[in-house]
């Protein structure tokens, strides 16, 4: 065994390290090639439906891509190599495919934005449904946002300590069967239908309140049934991610195992667990199901009060809404909706607001 | 400050499984023994019993007796958190708290116990525990950053710096130094080499050079064969045992001739 190499040294000296040079050399397409490609086939492929008299966006769109797809990844397999025209064919297949996922999002996104614009103002947003006849040219959501905000806030504070606990069990204390059928229940409450947490509810309520006496609370209670499950799926997964040596490093200090649990492990933790929870307020806030069977989708009164009474929310109002059927009530159903996507972009901001100041900083 | 440790006949398991059989050793007071032996062979797992770590991995137990001077720290009315104030534990990856500053990481031992002290108390702890680090001048112009922003070595220091803190009569080190560079590693000898004056110090090490230049006495682990528990095959003056050792299995390891 020499240092220097390992090829077998036969034939000409001076031909053996020019062709193993030669071999890693390959052709590569401009850099500017791609994209101007993809503005040539557009334009050809306009040109060519323009000329059929048959022009489409979407034809455009697929028509575009399938050529470009080709065509780029022949001109690779030519110009370049076998690889690299995969690359380039798997790269603009994934292209496409985000591109799809993105179309039904920004549809729905402009779709909401454009029909709820219209309606959605100071006065739609301040005022109830209260003594507005269907048809009325009057009345916006104030009662629902209210309702969505007590209801949701009722849940919250019912789901996180309990999943946040139930989570924290999991990690740091559970251990054989318990746990094992710990994580089992949370799994299948995970699968419970939302119209069937609301039927559970209202049976609940029928038990305890008798018949025709459900409220907010009753639609607080059914959202937990729901958001339980998402709060410990993520807060464990969180939790788990805190590596074991801090753990470690905060018992070697003398400090209790709950102690290190309030204040390493959580601490660590917190911003991803803050981000998990408002995903599950975001999966909640826009259910209807339980809240109709429980809340009821009559209301029309501003009701802050969780245990009595009826209580209209964004999700059931814009349900009631397309239910009538009028023009009217459309455009109250898109306001709606618009406030209530906005609701939960809000709440996503906060959420990052939150994560950042409570995440592990780097430098000051 | 420093206490003796001694102990007799001390068996460890994870479930059934034995790890680590039969160990009597003294580790002596304001000197460093350091532990040498194979992977595998329960240096680690021996280290954590002295400061009762062990029985934090699941299922984990020990037989045996451990005494810190003439308390046995295995005796039920022990309780294993005050046990771990007065041994306190550097590990081999440095492992600075993410969410606190180099400040907080220093004086960790305190705030996660809650235990009040006023400001000028918790700035001379924090001083002189990074002074005893050989620290204090590299940081202390950047208190209140992350300790998560120094450099392997620094971050392995401000470890030891928290360690020392709180005080403790024993400090274990588990391989301190493997992920470090050579330089950060003459620093931390260096600093075991002035903590000694103080503490009882028990050092992990897979390197024999490092174990040669700082201890004062050498214990050698090995297994019996794979499978079998790890066992403490010889312990004597460092000197000793790195230039006549009793046993052949000793001579083997030290010059390299293993297996
Ligand atoms: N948490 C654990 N659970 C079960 N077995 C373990 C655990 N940690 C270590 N062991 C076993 O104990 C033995 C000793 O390991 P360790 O103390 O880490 O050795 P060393 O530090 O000398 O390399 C090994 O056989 C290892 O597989
Ligand atoms: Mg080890």
């Amino acid at each position: 065994m020499t240092t220097t190499t390992n090829k077998p040294s036969t034939g000409a000296p001076g031909d053996g390290p020019d062709i193993a040079d030669r071999s890693l050399l390959t052709g590569s397409l401009p850099r500017y090639f791609a994209p101007a490609l993809l503005a040539g086939v557009a334009a050809v492929v306009a040109g060519l439906l323009f000329v059929s008299g048959s022009f489409g966006l979407p034809l455009f769109a697929i028509g575009t891509v399938v050529a470009y797809t080709v065509l780029i990844t022949l001109a690779s397999a030519r110009v370049e190599n076998g690889r690299k025209a995969k690359d380039r064919l798997v790269t603009t297949v994934v292209y496409t495919c985000f591109g799809l996922a993105m179309v039904p999002l920004l549809s729905l996104l402009w779709t909401v934005l454009s029909m709820g614009i219209e309606r959605l103002d100071g006065y739609f947003l301040s005022v109830s449904m209260s003594g507005v006849t269907p048809t009325m040219d009057a009345g916006g959501v104030y009662h629902a946002i209210v309702g969505t905000i007590a209801i949701t806030l009722f849940a919250s504070l019912i789901s996180i300590p309990i999943g946040l606990m139930t989570a924290i069990y999991l990690v740091e204390y559970g251990r054989g069967r318990l746990k094992k059928a710990i994580t089992f229940f949370v799994d299948v409450m995970t699968g419970i239908p939302s119209i069937v947490a609301g039927l559970f509810v209202v049976a609940l309520w029928m038990m305890f309140f008798g018949p025709g006496n459900t409220n907010g609370a009753a639609g607080a209670v059914a959202l937990s049934v729901l958001m339980i499950p998402v709060v410990v799926r993520s807060s464990e997964e969180m939790l788990q991610l805190v590596p074991t040596q801090l753990r470690e490093a905060s018992y070697a200090l003398g400090v209790p195992k709950w102690l290190t649990i309030v204040k390493v492990v959580l601490p660590t933790a917190i911003a991803g667990i803050t981000t998990g929870i408002m995903l599950a307020i975001a999966r909640v806030i826009g259910e209807t199901a339980p809240l109709v069977l429980t809340a009821g989708s009559s209301a029309v009164a501003i009701n802050w009060d969780l245990f009595n009474g009826q209580m209209m929310s964004l999700p059931v109002f814009i349900y009631s809404q397309v239910r009538m059927g009028d023009a009217i009530n459309y455009e109250r159903a898109w306001a709606a909706a618009l406030t209530l996507i906005l609701i939960v972009m809000l709440l996503f901001f906060v959420a990052r607001l939150v994560s950042r100041f409570f995440a592990p900083k780097l430098g000051r | 400050m420093a206490k003796r440790i001694d102990v007799s006949g001390l068996n460890v398991y994870y479930g059934d499984f034995l790890a680590v059989e039969d160990v009597s050793m003294t580790i002596e007071p304001r000197a460093v023994t350091a532990f040498i032996g194979s992977s595998g062979c329960g240096k680690s797992t021996f280290l954590r019993t002295l400061n009762r770590m062990h029985e934090v991995a699941p299922n984990a137990r020990v037989d045996g007796k451990v005494m810190l001077d003439d308390l046995d720290i295995y005796a039920p009315e022990v309780d294993p958190v005050a046990v771990r104030r007065e041994i306190g534990m550097v590990f081999q990856q440095p492992n600075p708290f993410p969410t606190m500053s180099i400040y907080d990481n220093v004086i960790a031992g305190s705030k996660l116990n809650n235990q009040r002290m006023s400001k000028s108390n918790a700035d001379d702890i924090v001083e002189r525990a990074l002074r005893d680090a050989n620290l204090w001048d590299e940081v202390k112009d950047r208190l209140a950053k992350p300790g998560s922003g120094l450099s392997g070595g620094q971050q392995q220091r401000l470890c030891i710096a928290r360690a020392v803190a709180v005080q403790p009569e024993v400090l274990l080190m588990d391989e301190p130094c493997s992920a470090l560079d050579p330089i950060s590693t003459l620093a931390i000898e260096d600093l075991i080499a002035s903590l000694k004056e103080n503490y009882t110090i028990c050092i992990v090490t897979h390197n024999m050079q490092q174990a040669a230049r700082v201890s004062d006495q050498t214990a050698f682990f090995n297994l019996a064969g794979t499978g079998q528990p790890g066992r403490l095959i010889e312990m004597g003056e460092t000197n000793k045992i790195f230039t006549k050792p009793d046993k052949k299995e000793t001579e083997n390891y030290i010059t390299g001739r293993f297996g």
